[in-house]
């Protein structure tokens, strides 16, 4: 086969699969399982077969038009350069893992597959939105995935929290895509066309009438879909949904889309400095204000999912100083680190029975229970903090690198204060992240209590997987000098000042974390029990999904997170009071003018609809009153009124005769 | 002969038929007083047909239309009549006010069956 043939089942094999899930999902639940792994591992497969024969420096451009679309036509179109074929690696390698570890999570799930069938389709956007040439195909993919993350956070649409966080997440994401069009549109106007690469090549020659304008929307959608401040909020509370789908959600799909798409059309948004500095400015907010609030969060997957929105920052500062090598080597190191995480989080909560760090901080002996998701998530939460030679260390130094690069003025067309901005801030979220990652840490797996209950040992499903992602995490880093020559070719190493710098900074955040997690440790922590499920030998996803209900112990003093922040504390644990201050300034004028309208229809509309009823209504009282019964009466009145007419008529016709 | 003669004729005999139609209440004697009116209409056509002169002669052909579509109209209205009688025991035109709107409004179709049987 040819590798456009190849490149082209990559997502066309998933979304198959995913029809073919759906479709006999309830007929042959014994095909659902096969359905929904064998296509997406097949989906990896190929996906690394294209990247083979890719080979890093060749861009294979292949599309084809069905229908003639007007002015601008709309071409179903592949463009594959190095960083379409890693990503697309990355996706059907991480959406493989979730399918797999999902077998086991899910096991007893009711609708698991529809579920299954929705991961597919999701991977299959995503694979859409990777290969894609055009950025209307691309369009499309991208709004699939808007619609699967609904589905897919809404899973236990039972509970309140879950229906209220698929629409937020769903909503919020919107509210970036209508600007996103506009910005495709203009995009489009400007260029002539849809294609990637007639784009690029318009941007190269300087044939981009408004590159701000454009930047601005498109970055606008970017924001919601990669959650970057300040439509950051849907990210933490789509914990709603099943452990496997944040997995997804946060390493390879949907979040990544967006870093991914700015990647590819780097030029177009490097064509206007106010849009790198806007872009520099947001990612510099993101980073530092997820970092703190990852420090406060209580929930285990909040703070993971917090340390994503950090993560996306660094990954947009990448871009924002004009580096989209360093941007996807962090993405795809992020990709594999934050997917464990999440994977092995599912565990931990499946074994501890309650998703709540306090409540863990009270339960010994968690790390003997669950060896497999203890070690693997060690080197995750190292490869997060960044601490060498894990992968995290070396795709934040290249941001870093980037970062500082362009701070000093060697790289042109960038504003250098866009690098001191994503500089400074990214030293100082190396420091943050070191800190949460080591309170997390600590918190789950050094708790003191009684002993966690034994539920022996998990499906090979499910730990099997975390070993898989933890060699990406723990060696992939050391790639760094190969990935070069598939990106732009720009050195990824690390060098020796960001690279104490970096260290540095995290060592000191950890060592500090860890002196006061053993001062508090060491005062007596007050004997509250602290709320677990009520089965917690159920399988995985229920445990998980009763776990959603549990109410989080008060203010634990002995939190490391509490002391570090201290005042601070209250509103990062609130996640800035952002989501308060979104309900004040849109949601309350929303609800107002709703009212608003509802007067409107209920008071003055359907007043006049009354009047016309109760017109009609008494002038048929009225006639209703002449109907004596008395047939006589009727023809009295018909001759008084023929009477009157034969009078009128001869009157008029004499008047008008006289006339 | 003036044609003022069989006018004049034509339209007491019309007043005497509408003040019967109008005024009587027994049935039959309605039917009879629309015959009255209807032998007006009829007179006026025979007389204004001879005034005229008319080559075809259509008031006389109208007539023998109206003569026939009246005894049609007679022979069903008495046979109404009759089966009235012989459900209500009475052809007072007065009485016969089924059709009538029900004093109180909002009045159930059930009421007004019950009238109805009432009434019978």
């Amino acid at each position: 086969m040819t590798t456009t043939t190849l490149a082209v089942l990559v997502p066309v094999l998933p979304f198959l699969g995913a029809a073919a899930g759906l479709a006999v999902g309830r007929t042959a639940p014994g095909f659902v399982r096969p359905l929904a792994v064998l296509p997406t591992l097949a989906a990896a497969v190929l996906a690394v077969l294209v990247a083979v024969r890719q080979g890093g420096n060749t861009v294979i451009e292949a599309s084809t038009q069905l229908t003639p679309t007007g002015s601008v036509p709309i071409t179903l179109g592949l463009h594959i350069d190095g960083f379409a074929a890693l990503v697309a690696v990355l996706v059907g390698v991480v959406a493989s893992c979730v399918q797999i570890y999902s077998t086991g999570y899910l096991r007893e799930d009711p609708r698991y597959a529809s579920y299954a069938a929705l991961v597919s389709l999701f991977t299959a956007a995503m694979l859409l939105v990777v290969y894609s040439g055009d950025l209307m195909v691309l369009l499309v993919g991208w709004e699939i995935m808007g619609i699967c993350s609904y589905f897919l956070v809404g899973h236990y649409w039972e509970t309140p929290e879950a229906r209220s966080a698929s629409l937020k997440a769903f909503l919020v994401t919107k509210l970036g895509d209508v600007p996103f069009l506009f910005g495709l549109f203009a995009l489009a106007t400007d260029a002539g066309t849809f294609r990637i690469d007639g784009i690029l090549s318009t941007v190269a020659s300087g044939g981009l009438d408004h590159p701000t304008l454009v930047a601005l929307l498109l970055l606008a959608g970017v924001a919601g879909k990669s959650a970057q401040f300040p439509l950051h909020t849907w990210l933490p509370d789509a914990m709603a949904g099943p452990t496997p789908v944040s997995a997804l959600i946060h390493a390879a799909t949907m979040v990544a889309a967006g870093i991914y798409f700015v990647a590819r059309l780097l030029p177009v948004f490097a064509a206007s400095a106010a849009a790198m500095t806007v872009l520099a400015v947001m990612a510099a907010i993101t980073m530092v204000g997820s970092a703190l609030a990852a420090l406060a969060q209580d929930d285990i997957k909040r703070v993971l999912a917090y340390s994503t929105i950090g993560q996306l920052g660094y990954m947009a500062g990448a871009l924002a100083v004009g580096d989209r090598g360093a941007a996807v080597f962090h993405l795809l190191s992020h990709a594999a680190f934050k997917a464990l995480l999440f994977l092995a989080a599912g565990a931990v909560i499946h074994a501890a029975g309650t998703n709540s760090l306090t409540a863990m901080s009270r339960t010994g002996g968690l790390a003997k229970r669950i060896p497999d998701a203890y070690w693997t998530m060690t080197v995750a939460l190292l490869a997060l903090a960044a601490i060498p030679p894990f992968a995290g260390f070396f795709s934040k130094e290249a941001v870093l690198v980037a970062a500082e690069h362009t701070a000093l003025g060697e790289r042109t067309g960038i504003p250098a204060g866009a690098g001191w901005t994503v500089l400074v801030a990214g030293l100082l979220t190396a420091l943050l992240t070191a800190a949460y990652a080591l309170r997390l840490w600590l918190r789950a797996f050094r708790g003191r209590g009684p002993q966690a209950p034994d539920h022996g040992r998990q499906p090979i499903a499910m730990t099997s997987v975390l070993w898989v992602l933890a060699i990406p995490s723990l060696g992939f880093g050391l790639g760094a000098a190969y990935l070069d020559d598939w990106f732009d070719g720009e050195a990824l190493t690390p060098t020796l000042t960001t690279a104490v710098l970096g260290t540095g900074l995290a060592v000191a955040g950890g060592a500090v974390t860890y002196a006061v997690w053993r001062t508090l440790a060491a005062r007596a922590v007050p004997a509250v029990t602290p709320p677990h499920v009520a089965h917690p030998d159920a399988e995985a996803g229920l445990v998980e999904a009763e776990a959603l209900h549990l109410p989080h112990p008060a203010e634990d003093p002995a939190d490391p997170g509490r002391a570090l922040l201290g005042p601070l504390h209250g509103p990062a644990a609130d996640g800035f009071r952002l989501d308060a201050l979104y309900a004040k300034a849109f949601v309350r004028p929303v609800l107002g003018a709703a009212s608003l309208v509802r007067f409107l229809d209920r008071e003055v509309v359907d007043t006049y609809v009354r009047g016309a009823a109760g017109t009609a209504k008494g002038l048929g009282w009225l006639v209703r009153r002449a109907q004596t019964g008395n047939v006589q009466t009727y023809l009295s009145a018909l001759l008084a009124g023929s009477v009157v007419l034969a009078i009128a008529a001869v009157a008029l016709a004499n008047a008008f005769a006289g006339a | 002969m003036h044609l003022a003669y069989p006018a004049v004729l034509a339209a007491l005999l019309f007043c005497v038929g509408l003040y019967g139609v109008l005024a009587r209440r027994n049935a039959i004697l309605v039917l009879m007083s629309v015959e009255l009116m209807l032998n007006a209409v009829n007179l006026n056509l025979v007389a204004f047909d001879v005034w005229l002169r008319d080559a075809l002669h259509a008031g006389q052909a109208l007539t023998l239309f109206t003569i026939a579509i009246a005894a049609a109209e007679i022979g069903i209205g008495l046979a109404i009549v009759l089966m009235v009688y012989r459900n209500r025991g009475t052809s007072d035109v007065d009485r016969l006010r089924d059709t009538a709107e029900p004093a109180e409004s909002g009045a159930t179709p059930e009421s007004t069956d019950e009238k109805a049987e009432a009434a019978a």
